[in-house]
């Protein structure tokens, strides 16, 4: 027997609903078990996988918490330890594993019922763990360890990806390294390809650690024939010694109205002005932001709005609003080259495409791109895709669309109108999929919140953020506890559909030698790996 | 084989009186007892002991007041030793049935005139191996307070233990599971259990 399989108790209550108490064994001490660690139940029939959510002390007469013994004297604390006075453990049962065949070949099942009293309890082993969550493989991708466990924990990047997924967490919690893992592991275990606006230039060539206060590796620099980094500020991108591969150069005629309305807030336009953008856009055609902003302060321009029914107020804020996007350096009159064709053409040679944003860091040039170049790209999926039901066009590679700061594009007001909100309902119907990082979730919309096929939360502190998160889940308030009681760095708790129950985790190391090495591993193929090892024996 | 000592005069399913062959020769407060009745053997925990006249209405009288010692009394005094008795009551805490010891009440009560005889050190450490005797103290009629007694069984029990303090505080924990309704009695016990 392993420590890890050690016995802790037995089953003395519960309820499907809110789970079982287990009463603490004499030997087994409360401080050393922790919430969020995973516990095996021998039912009569079947075995139960369940989660430590609550901790608590118990005393069989309540006159001992009234007079208790004297501290001072060992033996009596000793006597009454374990017996009078016990621990109890709370514990979310999530699985069962039935004994007969067809459920050892089904595999784990959702918990329908709680095990019977005095059923045995202990620490799940590794072996457990790795019944219930896999073995790192093709298709699963190793992203941490369950909290004081070695078992490696693997996520199943091919399923993942057949969904929207959320990184949510507080700021400074490792949103970031979070996604650049899991990004790794898309790029190394999936089929997918990735689109990531990099809002913070964090992705392409290396990012900081906040910590250790130094560079570290990103995915180009990992994966310099499957990763292109394109970049909007060309020479913010040579300053840092990155060499990208395109410079994204954005028309006046490519912006839509639909962009502008996404913008309302940030460029402070009023409800009429964004009204008016729709009339002056069936009005000019292509080129209407280009007209608008040429057109002078003449009296025909009077007549004109007077025509289209438009204040001249609304329209002075409206040209406010839109000189502020003009002046983004990286706004042109007209592109020479079209950057939703070339990252197209990146995404189909199965290229992974990070789009640096380099100084532009202000909320308005990102909404505004990363909105505009996904809407685009969204209609030709959705077109091949179309084709391909139609005819006998192979299906267009999956595509996952990583945002950061998504509440801006997918809060109450806007999801409506922003591509993402479609993205994120009609889901992978158009190969199409995000991950959506945010530190606010609860100002995305609940709509959106809830079509989220996986989440991923480091800390979260504010009770509206973790209602949020949390919302529909069962045995949502036991999980409130483990999210809650997260570390403030390298911890995340996992749910949802990648994996069969939900699972609190401590990240894996990124940042050191050793730490690439071990990801530049899992990028050779099989083959090269036999060569390798005949070369080390021979 | 252990020597004889007493010898049972009142017996009963839960308990009985003996009658210890020498004046004041009794076994301790607490002690374990045993008698043999072939096949089986009934074991038994002194609950009290005292001594008095052979006949209930004649008390004792002062007789020292010119002598120099209790000794001395004695000695002038030799009708004594047959005009009193030392009686000890015993608590019935189990059994042994061909070898097998059970720690609950035997079928059938000792025997009038059943030798008494101690227990020896590795007869007590073999009957200590269980705590099922200590309900019997507890719900058992002895004259003294149970805590009391309960105390001075373990006491003695746990000095031919090879871990006295492990054994004592193994004691303890069934007790907290037998007196689960009453932390008072319990604390009262415990405090007694330190050496």
């Amino acid at each position: 027997m392993t420590e890890t399989s050690q016995a802790l108790g037995i089953v003395v209550s519960g309820s499907v609903e809110k789970g079982v108490d287990i009463r603490l064994d004499a030997q087994a001490s409360v401080e050393d078990m922790v919430v969020g660690r995973y516990v095996t139940i021998e039912g009569k029939k079947r075995r139960f996988f369940g989660m430590i959510t609550d901790i608590r002390l118990g005393v069989t007469d309540e006159a001992i918490t009234a007079t208790p013994p004297d501290t001072s004297d060992p033996f009596t604390a000793e006597v009454l330890e374990g017996t009078a006075t016990y621990g109890t453990l709370h514990v979310l049962p999530m699985l069962t594993i039935g004994g007969d065949v067809t459920s050892i070949v089904e595999g784990p099942q959702p918990v329908k019922t709680v095990p019977s009293h005095f059923s045995r309890v202990s620490l799940a082993s590794e072996q457990d763990m790795e019944l219930v969550f896999g073995k790192e493989d093709a298709q699963r991708f190793w992203i941490g360890n369950p909290l004081d466990m070695e078992t490696k924990l693997c996520l199943n990047l091919e399923e993942l990806v057949k969904r929207s997924n959320g990184i949510f967490g507080k700021s400074g919690t490792g949103k970031t390294f979070l996604t650049r893992l899991l990004l790794i592991g898309m790029l190394q275990k999936s089929k997918a390809v990735n689109l990531i606006f990099d809002m913070h230039n964090e992705y392409g060539w290396e990012g900081s650690s906040e910590s250790a206060g130094r560079k570290v590796k990103a995915l180009k620099q990992l994966f310099p024939e499957k990763v292109a980094v394109f970049t909007l500020d060309e020479e913010n991108s040579k300053r840092r010694g990155v060499s990208t591969d395109f410079t994204v150069r954005i028309g006046f005629d490519e912006i839509e109205p639909e962009d502008i309305a996404l913008l309302r807030q940030t460029l402070n336009l009023t409800e009429a002005a964004t009204e008016a953008v729709y009339q002056l856009r069936r009005r000019f055609g292509r080129d209407w932001m280009q007209k608008t902003l040429d057109l002078s302060d003449s009296e025909e321009t009077k007549n004109l709005l007077q025509q289209m029914n438009i204040h001249e107020s609304t329209f002075q804020n409206l040209r406010r609003g839109l000189a502020t996007i003009r002046r983004l350096p990286f706004i042109v009159q007209r592109t020479p080259v079209d950057a939703v064709k070339s990252i197209l053409e990146y995404l189909d040679r199965g290229i992974n495409v990070v789009l640096e944003f380099g100084r532009y860091r202000d909320i308005t040039a990102y909404v505004l791109v990363a909105n505009m170049l996904a809407r685009r790209i969204y209609n030709r999926y959705q077109e091949k895709m179309e084709a391909s039901m139609a005819g006998n066009v192979a299906s267009p590679t999956p595509l996952v669309i990583t945002i950061e700061e998504a509440h801006k594009f997918l809060n109450r007001e806007v999801a409506n109108y922003t591509i993402f909100g479609t993205i994120a309902r009609e889901m992978r119907k158009y190969n199409v999929t995000l991950l959506v990082i945010d530190q606010r979730p609860s100002a995305i919309d609940e709509e959106v919140m809830s079509q989220l096929g996986t989440k991923i939360t480091c800390l979260l502190d504010n009770e509206r953020d973790i209602d949020s998160v949390l919302a529909g889940i069962s045995g949502k308030n036991e999980l409130k506890t483990v999210l809650a009681r997260l570390a403030p760095k390298q911890q995340a708790l996992i749910f949802g559909h990648a994996v069969p129950m939900p699972v609190p985790i401590k990240t894996r190391e990124w940042g050191s030698q050793e730490s690439y090495k071990e990801f530049a591993r899992g990028n050779v193929s099989k083959q090269q790996a036999e060569k390798d090892i005949k070369e080390l024996f021979d | 084989m252990s020597t004889k000592i007493a010898e049972v005069i009142e017996s009963s399913t839960t308990g009985f009186i003996a009658e210890a062959y020498e004046l004041y020769d009794l076994p301790s407060f607490g002690s374990l007892v045993k008698i043999i009745e072939p096949p089986s053997e009934i074991y038994g925990i002194v609950c009290q002991a005292g001594t008095a006249s052979i006949e209930p209405g004649r008390r004792p009288i002062a007789r020292g007041k010119d002598e120099a010692s209790e000794r001395a009394v004695y000695q002038t005094n030799p009708q004594l030793m047959k005009l009193l008795r030392s009686e000890f009551t015993v608590l019935v805490v189990g059994y042994t049935n061909d070898g097998k010891m059970y720690q609950y009440l035997p079928p059938k009560p000792a025997h009038i005139h059943a030798f008494i005889h101690p227990c020896s050190p590795d007869e007590v450490k073999r009957f200590s191996q269980s705590f099922d005797f200590l309900n019997l103290l507890i719900t058992g009629n002895s004259q003294v307070p149970t805590e009391e007694l309960i105390a001075t069984v373990l006491r003695e029990m746990s000095r031919v233990q090879d871990d006295p303090r492990a054994f004592l505080v193994n004691a303890g924990k069934s007790l907290t599971t037998l007196l689960s309704g009453d932390y008072q009695r319990l604390r009262a016990i415990l405090g007694r259990l330190r050496t």
